[in-house]
């Protein structure tokens, strides 16, 4: 796979006997720590405990997690873009104190009445600390006003069912009414299949509302991350006059164990991932997430 | 045909002697001619449309294609359209906006195609590219579900002003194996997920997605085909009628109106 690899910091190659690296690591902390006042040694010891460490499933390297976040969560060894929160993908596009949510009391329907699915939204919901899995809202992007929609994988998936359908509607039509560009940073499975033909319904309702967004003459820039699958792939997502991918993204339709299915062999090396797309001319550009906002700002000034 | 099961429809739905979109083509329209291709790939054969007569009208015809037998079904993909389908309706409805002719779409598959080649030639954008165009269309669209409506593959050409279904037929996010498979982790409970989906036509009519059932004998469509042509007929007939009073303007916005309250 044709990842470009990029390091703010030294290039390592991945150890051949990690845990000793790790163990190491550790002990250092350990003795900072042992050198620090009880209290504070006391939440270091129980931070590297309760797994503030994480392993970069792309190239195994053990990495802090402080980092890998101040590193916008990119693995700062190999350049593997990690999934994000809505939430830190907001802090880092808008500026600093302009997000204000639009569409946040629009909460999750239960058209099936599907057994234990309420149910599982609300500890979602505790866990993740987010209503739905999209966050909408208008804010400035280094000083240019902008309506931003976010989703977020935590929640199930960031599969859209109606109050994904319903905020991101009402993000198109608030762009319409307040004639400023919008921008959609997708992450889906796809359609919410606990509400059934209703979440299928929100596909033609996003489209239709980007139908009339075309028609009003504003810029929409749509901005795939790893996954954008299914019936948001098979919607907004591919309707952007503008359309970017981070880099190395799973994005498709199908996903890839049902091609696997169908097709009866196995997907070569980088099927469906953003370099793939751009490939195929799906997709006008690949940008690294520490570009991401200044090539989001020059794309809205080219269109003032 | 009141007691049947969820499932009960989704196996009439599914049978290979149920009337096709060509069956309905050929005998509710009149010189019907085929048109093919999308222009850019190639032609699909799990989509076909044309031009026709209604009456004394002409309309555009479109429709995801099955085959009656085993060798025509593998043919047809079993009615799961590639992109070029997807683009060749397109290309088929627009021309329909240019003479301003009616559009009417007959929706039957399974799904889209989930292949390689469909993936590499973007079956996401052929799929939101249509929902898109034809919620801007300045001429009326029925669109009927005659059998299966699963997923994505059939709401690509299912974006219109009438929304209509065979009383046996079925319309789903996904088929009730996938669905059972995804949710129960177990693609034998199929069945239970065809009751819990709400698919069949009455469900979607009190869920006010679709506007119109169209009855069906006891057993099937094809047990009284003539019966069940005459009355999507005489729908299709009314419905442009009525469809014809509004403006341009007025025909998209309550189209837009449609869509938009679905889920709020
Ligand atoms: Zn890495």
């Amino acid at each position: 796979m044709g990842t470009v690899l990029f390091f703010p910091r030294e290039k390592r190659e991945p150890s051949p006997n990690l845990p000793n690296e790790v163990e190491k690591l550790i002990i250092d902390k350990v003795k900072k720590v042992n050198k620090q006042e009880k209290s504070v040694k006391n939440e270091k010891a129980s931070d590297m405990l309760i797994g503030k460490w994480i392993k970069c499933d792309n190239c195994k390297e053990i990495l802090y997690k402080e980092d890998v976040h101040k590193n916008l969560s990119v693995c700062p060894n190999c350049g593997k873009h990690f999934r994000l929160s809505a939430r830190r993908r907001i802090k880092q596009i808008a500026d600093e104190g302009t997000f204000e949510e639009i569409g946040k009391d629009i909460l999750t329907k239960d058209p099936l009445k599907f057994e234990g699915y309420l149910k599982k939204v609300e500890s979602l919901k505790e866990k993740t600390k987010i209503e739905e899995a999209v966050k909408c809202g208008t804010c400035k992007i280094n000083g240019e006003d902008v309506v931003l929609a976010v989703m977020d994988g935590n929640f199930l998936m960031g599969s859209m069912g109606s109050a994904v359908g319903e905020r991101i509607t009402l993000a198109i039509e608030t762009s319409i009414l307040k004639r400023l560009p919008l921008i959609i940073f997708c992450v889906s499975g796809g359609a919410r299949m606990q509400e059934g033909i209703v979440s299928l319904m929100q596909m033609a309702k996003t489209s239709a509302a980007l139908a009339k967004h075309n028609q009003s003459g504003l810029l929409y820039i749509s901005v795939l991350t790893d996954p954008t699958t299914g019936g948001v792939t098979a919607s907004f997502a591919s309707l952007g006059d503008i359309i970017l991918a981070e880099p190395n993204a799973l994005i498709g339709f199908a996903g890839p164990r049902v091609i696997e299915q169908t097709m009866k062999q196995k997907l070569p090396e980088g099927f469906q991932r953003s370099e793939f797309l751009l490939e195929h001319g799906f997709i006008d550009k690949i940008v690294e997430r520490k570009d991401m906002k200044d090539v989001l700002t020059q794309i809205i000034r080219l269109h003032k | 045909m009141a007691d049947l099961s969820a499932w009960d429809r989704v196996t009439l739905a599914r049978m290979l002697e149920r009337p096709k979109s060509l069956d309905y083509i050929n005998n509710i329209f009149t010189d019907f001619i085929e048109l093919h291709g999308d222009r850019n790939f190639g032609d699909d054969k799990s989509i076909v449309g044309g031009i026709a007569k209604l009456d004394d009208i002409s309309v555009t015809v479109i429709g995801e294609q099955k085959g009656k037998k085993a060798k025509e079904n593998m043919e047809r993909n079993f009615g799961m359209p590639n992109p070029e389908g997807y683009r060749k309706a397109l290309r088929l409805m627009k021309q329909a906006e240019k003479f301003k002719r009616p559009i009417i779409t007959f929706i039957d598959t399974p799904g889209a195609y989930p292949g390689m080649g469909a993936e590499e030639r973007g079956q996401g954008e052929a799929i939101a590219r249509n929902m898109l165009e034809m919620s801007n269309l300045k001429v009326p669209i029925i669109c009927i579900v005659i059998g299966e409506g699963s997923s994505g593959g059939a709401l690509a050409i299912a974006v219109g002003d009438k929304i209509v279904m065979l009383e046996n037929a079925v319309y789903s996010i996904l088929s009730p194996e996938g669905f059972a498979s995804i949710l129960y982790k177990d693609a034998s409970k199929a069945k239970d997920a065809a009751e819990n989906m709400k698919m069949t036509a009455k469900d979607l009519k009190n869920m006010k997605i679709i506007d119109k059932i169209i009855d069906e004998p006891d057993g099937g469509a094809q047990n009284d085909f003539n019966q069940v042509v005459k009355e999507l007929k005489q729908y299709i007939k009314e419905s442009i009628k009525e469809l014809s009073k509004y403006s341009e303007e007025e025909l998209i916005e309550n189209r837009y109106q449609k869509f938009r309250i679905m889920g709020k």
